[in-house]
This record gives C-alpha cells, structure tokens and sequence, in this order.
C-alpha cells in the first residue's frame, strides 16, 4: 500500500519536474528552433514547427560571415582568461596570509576586502570608467581586464578554502625543509583545488556574461567582447535576420553551458558549500 | 612562536607575509576604495566629464536627482520589478527543491536543468525571449493564438513590459534559490522527520508545515536577501530588448545610472544615484551578513 502510493507520488514528482524542466527550456529550444529555420518559414503565415527544408548549419555560418561574432567570441576568451589568471595570481598569495599568518595589520587589508564583497561591480563602473579614460586605455583590452584583477568574493573563499587546512601539515611541510612558495604551490594549491575550481567556474560566468562594462569601455566592434557583441547585432544586417540572429545568440551562450554541463555536480556543489558561507 | 622561529631559522625574511598580500591590498585600493571613494566625492559636486575643475555643491546634485522624474520612474520601477521577482523567485525555488529533494533518482539532472538559465549569457537569451514572446514568430503568442486569445507584444506594452522583464529575471535567478533550498534540505535532521512521524505527522504536507518549512526559515531569509540584490542589479535585459522603454515603464535603476553617465554625461547626477544604489545594496548585504551569522551560531 504504502510503497504503491510513494511510488504513484515518485510518476507525479517527476511529471511535474519534467514539465517545469522542458518550460526552462523552452526559451533556448525555441532559439535553436528558430537558429535551424530557413528564411522563408520565419515570416511564414503558414505556421511549420519543424523546418519545411533542411538547410543544416547554414544560420550558423551566416552569422559567422554577418557579423564578427567569430571576434566577439575570441575577445571574451582572451579578456576571461587574462581576468581569471590575475585573479589566481593575485587573490592565492593574499588568501594563504589572510587564513594563516599572525602578522599585524593584516585585519586592514580584511577589512578591504569584506568592503569590496558588499559593493556591486556594477556601482564602480563610473568611476572606473573616469579612470580608464584619465589613463587612455578605452577600446582596449586592458581597459576590459585590468579593472577585475582583484576578486575580492576569490580572496574570501579561496581564504576560507585555507583555513580548512590543518596546520600541523604546513609545520611538517616547513620541517621537511620546503620553503613557503613550495608549501604554497605543492601541498596547499592541490589540497584546496575544489575552491579553485568554484571560483574559476563563478569569474567564468561573470565576466564572460558581463554586458554592463564593455558596453561602458568598448566603442568598437574591434574589442567587443559576447554579451556586447549582441547588443551591435541590432545596428548590424544580422539583426533583422532572426535564423542566424539566434544562431548568433546560441553560439554565444554555448560555450558557458558547454562548460557548465560537464562540470555541473562539482560545480554545483561547491557553489552551493560558498553561498552558505 | 615555532612558526616564526623556523621561518628566521630558514632565512625567509618577516616580511614575507606583507610582500604575498602587496598585489592585493594595492588592487584594492586601487581599484575598489579610489573608484568608491572617486563617486561619492564626484556626487557631491558639480562636475561632469570633460569638465576643468569641479566646485563642492553639498547636497544640491542629491536635490537635483530627487526632483528628476526619469530619477523618479527608474526607483519606483526597480521597487517594482524587484517586488515582482523576490517573492516568486523564491517560491519557485522552494517548490523545485521539494520536489527535487523527495527524488530517489534524476536529483543532479533536474538541479542542472534548473540552474542552466543562471548560467545562459542573459544577453544572448533575451534575444531568445524576445524570439519566445514576439507576436510574429514567438511560440506563446502561436500557442495562445491557437486558443483562440489575441496576444499583444507585451514587451512594447507599458503596462506589461516591466512584468515581462521580471518574468525573464525570475527564470535566470530561481536557480540560485534552488540550490540554496536543496542544500538547507539536506542539513535537516533525520531525528526531526522520526520525532514528526512519532507524533503522527505522516504525510508530506505534515511534514513540509511542522518540520521542513520551520528548519528552512533562516535559508528563506537568505534567499530572499540574496535575490533582492541580485533583483536590483537588473541591467542586460533591459539593455538588450527595451532600453528603458516603452514610455520608460522598463526603466531601472543601473540602466538610469548607465543613461546619465555614458549618453547624457550628467556625472555628478550619475554619481549621486550611484551613491544610493550603493547605499540600498549595501542595507541588503548587511542583512545578509546578519541572517548568515544567527544561522552560523545555531
């Protein structure tokens, strides 16, 4: 009785969630739909729900040679990978100290840090974009990367990371003789590498998704990185073309959900293990 | 002390730890308390880009911007479209992690599914939700027209616009929700769920009312924090499909700063409605700040 009603519940659970699922998905099913369609059947009175012809990938190329997408998306590669590196770089060192010196005066650089969780990087765009202009660097690829070198979220968890590290292994580490970059690099780097990999994945989407700050730095197609590249497909022939418009559009958000899905548990888990911190 | 002397005994100078935070602490500075510090001077000023020399004006710039009815619309409808997407952002993710948890099998698949929108570049897929909702070749108006209804574009509607955005800003947060919900479900006790069966709360609504939801109100507290903030940083949408429009019923508060700073150059105004984003965000993270650490002491 009892295991048949459960059982019955576990059909209606997954009828539900399979439903809400394929709702999720209706904006991005609908786009590759559209992204697959030929000309004729977009504006078609006639309404097709699969093409009246297949025409393959040829929406996807068209956007290709209709607009620089292939730029855009070489741009947002190059600006995220340079942001993620500076980030690594510079936020490892600055966490190990933070989670286990005593030294004095660290709590300033703390405090520092906990000020730049709480503002949006989206408030600071004004200011930094009247630096970037008082330097000459609009248009530019360090105009792009250079204003989020700092993550200060990457400090905070790479820091909580670091503190879960028993001491007692960075002591036998110091006995035997290794010095504090190699302690750093070959013990602590591997040992919190989930954390990494957490704040990797969140630059990743931040800064590939970004639309608000390359709007404000970029004024050419030249440096355009995805997010803005969608905005120029409306003053562009693109624009008007919906199959290779949302060619465009997909091929732009692929690479992320690419990421993402083959990532996806340990990602989310760590996601999840952070924002409860 | 072990620590300190081994370092002296191995010749690595004291300063070491000072030189491993140097980048940082110098990025810091230079790039998140100047910029702060460069807006909330610049909002009490009269200067704007291009401009000389910038005289101190007190609150005049404030005055100015609280008068301004484009001000005006873009603080009412950030209210607006936050009130919109908060409650049911969260209820949505409530409702997918309760189903989501009960599950013996697909758990990791259904979780990916609903945080894929979170991950979907928003600017790309508001061209996909424009595509969606477009009288001409979207899929709700051929469904709603098959019905026998008579869909109106609703982004170009002033009335619906701004519901319609918030609509597209609840798909791409209740992903967070979720994850937050399903991780609060995991930590309740298993004692809890015997002790409720012993006093007779059997069934799944029992259970949800007397022991999931009550273990849950601190995560919900959370969560709506969270979205709030992450609500009020609405941008690409609005950026993408309306620009502000129709008859400014979409426009908000980032894309207001972004208007007045980067198109009409009105930096001082543009600093000033920065200053109190700042100050609404910051209100939110310090209720953040205060849920996460009543739920850190229990």
């Amino acid at each position: 009785m009892t295991y048949r009603s459960s059982s019955l519940a576990s059909y209606g659970r997954h009828l539900v969630l399979g439903f809400a699922a394929l709702l999720v998905l209706l904006p991005l099913l609908w786009a590759v739909r559209i992204s697959f369609l030929p000309a004729e059947d977009v504006f078609s009175p006639q309404f097709h729900f699969l093409p009246s012809r297949w025409i393959g990938f040829e929406n996807y190329l068209r956007a290709l040679t209709a607009s620089p997408l292939a730029r855009y998306l070489a741009n947002g590669a190059i600006v995220c990978l340079a942001i993620i590196v500076c980030q690594l770089a510079v936020a490892i060192p600055c966490a190990y100290v933070l989670a286990k010196s005593q030294a004095t005066g660290l709590g300033i650089v703390w405090a520092a840090v906990a000020v730049g969780l709480v503002v949006p990087p989206a408030a600071l765009a004004l200011p930094l974009f009247v630096m970037v202009a008082e330097v000459g660097l609009i248009d530019t690829y360090a105009a792009l990367i250079l204003p989020w070198t700092i993550s200060p979220l990457g400090i905070f968890l790479l820091r909580q990371a670091f503190r879960r590290v028993p001491d007692e292994m960075i002591e036998a580490a110091r006995l035997d003789g290794l010095g504090e970059a190699e302690i750093l690099v070959r013990i602590l780097i591997p040992m919190i590498a989930p954390a990494i990999g957490a704040l990797i994945m969140i630059s990743l989407i931040a800064h590939w998704n970004d639309l608000l700050w390359p709007s404000v730095v970029v004024t050419s197609g030249a440096k355009a990185t995805p997010p803005f590249g969608v905005m120029l497909f409306q003053v562009q022939e693109i624009g008007s073309d919906y199959g290779p418009l949302l060619a465009g559009a997909i091929m732009i958000a692929a690479p992320l959900l690419l990421v993402f899905i083959l990532t996806q548990r340990r990602f989310l888990d760590a996601l999840t293990w952070t924002g409860s911190k | 002390m072990l620590m300190a002397e081994t370092r002296a005994g191995q010749g690595s100078p004291r300063l070491a730890p000072y030189l491993m935070v140097a980048p940082a602490a110098a990025l810091l500075l230079i790039l998140v308390l100047a910029p702060l510090a460069l807006v909330v001077a610049t909002a009490f000023t009269d200067w704007h880009l291009g401009a000389g020399g910038a005289a101190f004006v007190g609150l005049q710039t404030f005055e100015a911007l609280i008068a301004d009815p484009d001000f005006q619309a873009a603080a009412w409808n950030t209210v607006r479209y936050v009130a919109l997407v908060v409650p049911v952002t969260c209820l949505a993710g409530l409702a997918a992690a309760l189903l989501i948890v009960e599950c013996r099998r697909g758990q990791a698949f259904y979780r990916m599914i609903f945080f894929l929108p979170s991950v979907a570049t928003l600017a790309a897929m508001a061209v996909a939700w424009q595509m969606l909702l477009s009288p001409s070749v979207g899929a709700v108006p051929q469904l709603l027209r098959a019905l026998g209804l008579a869909p109106t574009n609703w982004l170009q509607d002033p009335g619906t616009a701004l519901p319609t955005l918030a609509l597209i800003g609840i798909w791409s947060e209740a992903g967070f929700a979720m994850l937050f919900f399903l991780a609060g479900m995991k930590t309740a006790p298993r004692e809890l769920y015997e002790a409720a069966a012993l006093d007779g709360c059997g069934n799944f609504l029992d259970r949800l009312w007397h022991v999931t939801l009550p273990h849950l109100a601190p995560i919900t507290a959370f969560v709506l924090v969270f979205s709030s903030i992450h609500a009020l940083r609405v941008f690409d949408t609005v950026a993408i499909i309306t620009r502000g429009g129709p008859e400014k019923s979409t426009l908000v508060a980032l894309y207001f700063i972004y208007q007045e700073a980067f198109s009409l150059f009105r930096t001082n105004l543009a600093a000033a409605a920065t200053v109190l984003f700042i100050a609404v965000v910051l209100l939110f993270s310090l209720l953040q700040l205060r849920i996460a650490r009543a739920q850190g002491d229990r």
